[in-house]
């Protein structure tokens, strides 16, 4: 049995990574929050752009992000006037047992007084968490999320089935991975739905993908329709082109739809491969499966892309040997070995996985190296999809 | 160098080119697990990431890749030819209230 080496949560989750949040819930104090967190070793900021609102997707990822448990302990700084409260995140993330401390800037007097408080409190956590002793867990304990971007021809040739090989074994010892992106599964719901693990997750599938076909089609896009472009480059239909993509999550049954919206933020609540609502947009849907408990990232991209997370390892793959040459400092697995015939699919998922392994036992990604802490939260029109019908 | 064609998944019938491939050039279509399975005559060229069947296909056969329906041979296609537009539709796709059918 795999084991990895991990750091034990109050509230029994593992985190492969000890960082301490500096949480800007509106971004009035991302700033002093950024300086803040410059100051003090292992601390990272995160806010959101949606402006001064406390919409419940703002809420659930934010807090979701505070309660993965790659994160440590969190400092909630908020200006004071803002809708969505200091309080409103740190008592989504207190039943974690997690050390979580709030600062107003408006009642503190200023940023100056805030910071001195701030750097104060993260000090503190930063000497206490270099104590924390890893210990070994089963796979069980490990969630990956997967995504692509920057597609090429190679990506549904070798990165994408490379990184499903990896998933299928990080299943098969009890692990969970979360994939998302439904725009890019248009066209193949009835695949997906026959890979559910009861009638009420197709269903599930189903509703989650017909609705990003329906916001395509309200502005005028035929989500369906492939390009002469998409036919020149070998893909002969949209079932081909979206599978192109899903196949990184792997070939194992669909447990269920975790739900990202107003009503519901779900997490995984056992092992096997997961749906998140979600959207296309790299970054934030990488944080939205970070936000829902994922502590690692596999990320494929044919053309080269240089994603990090605030609080997760970003592993990068890439199927193009080109795009590996030119990009080296940037992706930190080759899988265009495959088109050369130098090495199978399975073997280059078999390297993904001991990868995937190696970052959980603390190997940086090159991401991570570089100091890259992408951070997004993606909000959808409440108003749109009120007008769409779907909520 | 030969060239490659690569078969996602076992229960494929069609495999990807990895380069352009010309009439009458030796390739090698390797399964997921590194084995040369089939090296097929290619009478017609094959451009770089486009599909070549791995065994004949009747008209009307599924075509497989990923292991999944990509869609249905529209004529019989030998094993070695290039698989596109020209010789595949897609599937009839059930939509949403016909899940029973899929089930």
């Amino acid at each position: 049995m795999t084991l990895f080496m991990g750091y034990r949560r109050p509230d029994g989750g593992v985190g492969v990574r000890n960082h301490l949040l500096v949480l800007a819930p509106i971004d009035c104090s991302y700033e002093p929050a950024k300086k803040i967190a410059a100051q003090v070793d292992g601390a990272t900021a995160v806010t959101q752009y949606h402006g001064c609102g406390k919409d419940p997707v703002l809420v659930h990822n934010l807090v979701g992000t505070g309660l993965n448990p790659n994160v440590a302990a969190i400092l909630v700084i908020g200006l004071g006037c803002e809708a969505l409260t200091v309080d409103t995140v740190a008592e989504g993330i207190r039943p974690s047992g997690k050390p979580v401390e709030t600062l107003i800037i408006q009642q503190e007097g200023g940023t100056l007084k805030t910071q001195e408080k701030a750097v104060r409190i993260l000090q503190r956590w930063a000497q206490g968490v270099a104590q924390l002793k890893p210990e070994p867990f089963p796979l069980s304990q490990l969630t990956l999320a997967v995504e692509c971007g920057g597609s090429d021809a190679t990506s549904g040739l070798a990165a994408n089935p490379a990184v499903g090989v990896a998933c299928d074994k990080l299943i098969d010892e009890g692990g969970a991975v979360i994939f998302s992106e439904p725009q890019e599964m248009i066209g193949t719901q009835h695949i997906l739905a026959r890979r559910a693990v009861n009638k009420r997750v197709a269903s599930d599938i189903y509703k989650l993908i017909d609705q990003d076909e329906e916001r395509l089609k309200a502005i005028g896009v035929d989500s369906r329709w492939m390009s002469a472009g998409n036919i020149d480059g070998g893909l002969t239909t949209i079932e081909e082109k979206s599978l192109g993509a899903i196949r990184k999550g792997g070939t194992r049954p669909i447990q269920g739809v975790l739900q990202n919206n107003w009503d519901r933020f779900d997490r995984p609540d056992g092992p096997g491969l997961w749906l998140q609502d979600g959207t296309g947009l790299d970054v934030p849907s990488v944080t939205h499966m970070v936000a829902a408990g994922a502590q690692i990232v596999c990320f494929t991209s044919g053309q080269g892309s240089t994603t990090g997370h605030a609080i997760a390892p970003v592993i990068k793959i890439t199927g193009n040997p080109l795009t590996y040459q030119q990009m080296e400092d940037n992706m930190d697995i080759n899988a265009g070995t495959i088109l050369g015939g130098s090495e199978s699919l399975n073997s280059v998922g078999q390297r993904i996985y001991e990868s995937i392994i190696d970052t959980a036992n603390g190997k940086k990604t090159k991401a991570e190296a570089l100091g890259y802490r992408d951070y997004i939260v993606f909000c959808r029109s409440r108003a749109a999809e009120h007008m769409l019908g779907h909520c | 160098m030969v060239k490659k064609a690569i078969q996602i998944d076992e229960k494929d019938n069609v495999a990807t080119t990895t380069g352009e491939v010309d009439i009458g050039e030796q390739v090698e279509v390797i399964s997921p697990d590194g084995k040369v399975i089939l090296r097929p005559e290619i009478s017609e060229p094959i451009p770089f990431g486009h599909k070549l069947a791995i065994k004949p296909i009747k008209k009307g056969e599924n075509i497989v890749k990923y292991g999944e329906v990509i869609g249905v041979a529209t004529r019989p296609v030998k094993a070695g030819a290039w698989v596109n537009t020209h010789n595949v539709g897609s599937a009839r796709m059930p939509t949403k209230g016909k899940e029973e059918e899929i089930l």
